[in-house]
């Protein structure tokens, strides 16, 4: 089996003001507020680099444990997210360190400006996962499953350990694993994505799976 | 021969990739490849002979990844042993007839530094002297650094190389497409970190092709003085009939690497994808080409983790505004420790314009190194400017000039035996531009020719230590002119002998020649004019002012330094009114225009509006009374529309800025007067251990100085035991702890398992995103709060 991991940089995928709002936990904002998310927006514009690194790896599952070839994962739900698929992409994403520097900075000197950082950096991430499950959608040929990333329902972080050295990330990427199994730079993703055949698949939209009631970000 | 003499006469060729091979032998992924320098020593001997037989000079053992974060100790040594038996069994094995050297391998450690991952810079240091000790035990040598993407690992891995061996250590950087490391840094940068420590050769390999490293490369051989490395990748990796390929075959590699020796490249070899064909063909095509001499690029440069700031025609700024002396308010900064204070010095001295930041935080009341550290370290984090480090205690200096992530200014050394004795040996072994004044034993002279005698005196010294005058700026020591009338004349005559007759850069701390005088800014600016034409290169000054900055820009339009006068234009617009402003940072507002009352300003969140209407109306009613009638009513205001759902987090938020502004204002007010603040009470706040997360808990600060608290933050990621220590020394009534993820939250059980055990009488109220009411009751927290508003509250009943 072929294991080569790809890297690939993208340009800044179009940008959401809405969707940074409700990620500064605004659901109606005036004209101040976004104002201020604009002048972020712009300082860290520039900053930020737009970066994946994938892997298409055998995918089975007997509803307990995923079987990636080299690579065992013991979780049901990401065995149920799998299930039928016998491909997967495992992937990383990351919009690089300086919005952490951002972050850090407005943090000592106006959290109002931290959080709008904060907020714009959680939206970059997620268009850049987006955009690069499209793009691989378009190249391949193929219909994906939703991503799916350690810490959702029972897929322990620990496996992003396991991640981190199949992918070689801070190599390809430039992302690293904290004591505590966090992702630096903060902005980064570390996924797996199962492929389907059948374009007509019925997938579901984000969210609708997720048992989390009580969620602000969700969407429904 | 040894190795540094061979690299002084000859081209050095460098092996090819270990880890692509190694995949092509049954490597699976993810899978540690330095264990096969046990589990298959033939395959790894085999892939390093392949390397020597086609022309490699060194040969790297199969180390990239050996560390004690990834092995035990004793593995660690057992595989760094059989590592380089394997390379020292290839090189025996080898027929070819060129000089053959083992080199140490080392990488990045794989965690990123503090502040942003988890890794100290020490640690760091000490895993790197590990692998090191190790290589020169088992008789490598030299040592290779090389895929670093981070400026601060690789000066982590440079300082250990250099603390525990004497060998010849290589340098090289990832840099990506952007032509920049990861982290930020330019090639320029890089040069002038790694040649101040001491590089033998720097360069750059992995991720790119040759034909993407080009602009690096150049940048590189422009920049260095000493040998320029180089090893690309065969191009990018693609999958082709479910095969791995790289896009660069042997000859084109080979011939875009040879056309880098052509340019004076020394060091040469290849990164992933590369075999023994790609050296095979290197060595091939660039065998008639004799090496280029290298030459000393004289160039005076510091730098920062992201750019470099030249010493040359165009002044560079150096803003003097964290310097506690005559400056009440920076001086309670830093008794306090308030690094917000001295961050937004930074922050408004950068939007002002100037290149290096001064960093003097010398008090006695406070530990110096302790300090000069601390700001070094938040400094650099978030600032991007060079930093120059100014400070009388060479113990605080050395300290800050090793965890400084670029090449520093140094101010200052002098002229007298002891000051150069300390000094020089830090600039040599940690690198550096050094200030030196010239004054020595027996005072300032003062004429212009005692002044320059003393200049030579340090130059000749230095030069002894290692250390050439590009490294070097004399600072002639602008005396005030009300003491003496020609001290101005003398300094300026001394510069002009300097900069002609030693060819050095010059710098002077400009604002000392009117000290005693009023109307200090029209002498300052135009001695600084003065200064300018008389050679001066660098001014350490206020950069809010007006005057200095008119002469700044005028200087380099008058000079020809400023394209179309763009600069000049661009900042005339501001000469009008340049206010000399305090630590305040503004958030611009559009419509601020119709807020007529303080109350008004904070609902609305106009942090600038509300900072102006607090001043003027200081002037006629007491502090306590503005804090009364208008800052409270207004901020229980917000407080509760957020409570109820009507106003969201950034509209609160915006609020309690702008009664920040405020308070900043009344505090000024208060100072000097005797008057002490009310508190309600003391909380402590911190991010608990493992957690790297702190907007929330900044948002809680905030908040609960807005409400009256006085607030010790002890950061993120703290000790258990540190905020036990704290809650003791203080006898603190509350705590707040924050936590964001699952594996986090431990941690913060065991902060409140240690608080109930060592301090009982002490409150906790926890939050943060992974958080719920039962998890904060089950890990035995006093109050969960879902917001900063419910800690606030909670606060309130505590100290009620």
């Amino acid at each position: 089996m072929n294991s080569v991991v790809i890297t690939k940089t993208y340009d800044a995928p179009p940008f959401c003001e809405k969707e940074a709002l409700r990620y500064a936990g605004c659901k109606k904002a005036d004209e101040n507020v976004i104002e201020l998310l604009r002048v972020c927006k712009a300082e860290a514009w520039e900053k930020l680099s737009y970066k994946v690194c994938y892997v298409e790896l055998d995918a089975a599952t007997d509803g307990e444990i995923c079987d990636f070839g080299f690579l065992n994962v013991k979780s049901r739900d990401l065995s149920k997210n799998l299930f039928g698929c016998e491909r997967a992409i495992l992937f990383s994403a990351t919009v690089g360190i300086e919005i952490d520097r951002l972050i850090a900075k407005y943090g000592r000197i106006s959290p109002t400006k931290a959080l709008m950082f904060q907020a714009i950096g959680a939206e970059r991430i997620e268009a850049l996962c987006d955009t690069f499950c499209e793009d691989i959608k378009n190249e391949k040929d193929i219909a994906l499953r939703p991503r799916f990333s350690p810490g959702y329902g029972d897929l322990e972080l620990l496996v992003q350990k396991d991640i981190s050295a199949v992918l070689n990330l801070p190599k390809k990427i430039g992302v690293t694993l904290n004591d505590s199994l966090l992702l630096s730079p903060s902005k980064s993703v570390t996924a797996f994505v199962g492929i389907t055949q059948g374009k007509d698949d019925n997938i579901p939209p984000k969210c609708v799976n997720c048992e989390k009631k009580d969620c602000m970000f969700k969407e429904v | 021969m040894n190795f540094r003499d061979f690299l002084k006469e000859n081209i050095v060729y460098l092996d090819g990739g270990m880890g692509t091979l190694l995949q092509g032998f049954g490597l699976a992924p993810g899978e540690l490849p330095e264990r096969w320098n046990i589990s298959h020593p033939d395959i790894i001997t085999k892939i390093h002979k392949g390397y020597f037989d086609a022309g490699s000079n060194v040969v790297s053992a199969n180390t990239f990844g050996a560390n004690c974060l990834k092995f035990s100790e004793n593995e660690l040594e057992e595989i760094i042993k059989a590592a380089v038996e394997n390379v020292k069994r290839a090189r025996a094995e080898s027929l070819s007839p060129k000089e053959k050297f083992v080199a140490l391998d080392i990488g990045p450690t794989g965690k990123l530094l503090k502040p942003f991952g988890d890794l100290d810079f020490e640690d760091a240091v000490e895993i790197f002297a590990k692998t090191v000790r190790l290589g020169v035990k088992y008789g490598v040598d030299l040592i290779l650094i090389e895929t670093m993407n981070d400026s601060y690992e690789t000066k982590a891995a440079l300082l250990a190389a250099k603390e525990n061996s004497s060998l010849p250590v290589l340098v090289s950087n990832a840099y990506g497409e952007d032509k920049k490391l990861m982290t930020g840094a330019t090639p320029s940068a890089m040069v002038a970190l790694l040649e101040g420590m001491g590089a033998d050769a720097i360069g750059a390999n992995c991720s790119l092709g040759p034909a993407q490293l080009r602009e690096v490369v150049y940048e590189l051989l422009d920049k260095a003085s000493v040998p320029v490395l180089v090893k690309p990748n065969a191009g990018l990796p693609k999958v082709v009939d479910g095969k791995t390929v790289f896009d660069v075959d042997a000859v084109d590699f080979a011939n875009e690497v040879s056309d880098f020796i052509r340019r004076g490249v020394r060091v040469a070899g290849g990164c992933c994808g590369t075999t023994p064909e790609y050296i095979g063909e290197l060595v091939k095509s660039s065998g008639d080409i004799s090496p280029k001499s290298i030459s000393d690029k004289e160039i005076t440069v510091v730098s920062s983790y992201t750019h470099t700031v030249e010493f040359g025609a165009s002044p560079i700024l150096i803003g003097e505004r964290i310097n506690p002396t005559g400056k009440k308010r920076l001086k309670q900064a830093l008794v306090e420790k308030d690094m917000e204070y001295i961050l937004t010095e930074g922050v408004n001295q950068q939007e002002k314009g100037v290149h290096i930041l001064d960093v003097n935080v010398g008090l006695p009341e406070i530990n110096e190194r302790e300090m000069l550290e601390n700001a070094v370290c938040e400094l650099q984090a978030v600032i991007n400017l060079p930093l120059q480090i100014d400070t009388a205690d060479f113990e605080a200096m050395e300290s800050a000039l090793r965890r400084y992530n670029g090449k520093a200014l140094i101010n200052s050394v002098n002229g007298k035996k002891e000051s150069m004795e300390k000094v020089f040996p830090l600039v040599k072994k940690y690198g550096g531009v050094v200030i030196a004044l010239t004054l020595d034993e027996n005072g300032i002279p003062n004429t212009a020719e005692g002044r320059f005698r003393i200049a030579e005196k340090i130059l000749e010294t230095a030069r002894k230590f290692g250390i050439g005058k590009k490294n070097i700026v004399f600072d002639t020591l602008a005396m005030t002119i009300s003491a003496d009338n020609y001290a101005a004349r003398e300094t300026l005559g001394a510069l002009k002998m300097i900069k002609k007759q030693l060819g050095c850069h010059t710098s002077l701390g400009v604002s000392n020649v009117s000290f005693g005088l009023p109307n200090r800014d029209a002498v300052n600016s135009t001695f600084f004019a003065l200064a300018l034409s008389n050679g001066l290169s660098a001014a350490i000054m206020n950069p809010h002012s007006a005057d200095m900055m008119k002469t700044y820009y005028s200087y380099r339009a008058l000079c020809g330094l400023d394209d179309n006068c763009a600069d000049y234009i661009g900042a005339a617009e501001t000469f009008t009114q340049i206010p000399v402003v305090a630590a305040t940072e503004g958030t611009k507002a559009s419509a601020s225009g119709e807020v007529v009352t303080l109350a008004q300003a904070i609902e609305k969140g106009f942090k600038e509006k509300a900072g102006e209407i607090t001043a003027e109306l200081l002037k006629n009613i007491l502090p306590l009374e503005i804090v009364q009638n208008e800052i409270i009513p207004a901020l229980n205001k917000v407080g509760e529309g957020f409570e109820s759902k009507r106003v969201y987090l950034p509209g609160l938020l915006m609020s309690a800025e702008a009664a920040k502004s405020a308070f900043e204002k009344i505090k000024d007010s208060m100072k000097g007067a005797n008057e002490k603040s009310v508190s309600k009470g003391t909380v402590i706040i911190a991010t608990v251990k493992g957690d790297i997360h702190d907007i929330g808990k900044n948002i809680v600060k905030l908040l609960l100085e807005n409400y009256g608290f006085d607030v010790i933050d002890m950061g993120k990621d703290v000790p258990p035991e540190k905020i036990v220590e704290i809650v003791v020394e203080k006898e603190c009534a509350l705590v707040g702890l924050s936590a964001l993820m699952t594996t986090t939250v431990p941690a913060m059980e065991e902060t409140i398992r240690q608080l109930k055990n060592f301090a009982p009488w002490c409150k906790t109220v926890v939050g943060g995103a992974v958080l719920t009411k039962d998890y904060a009751e089950k890990i035995g927290a006093d109050k969960y709060a879902k917001d900063a508003m419910e800690t606030v509250r909670y606060a309130e009943e505590i100290f009620a």
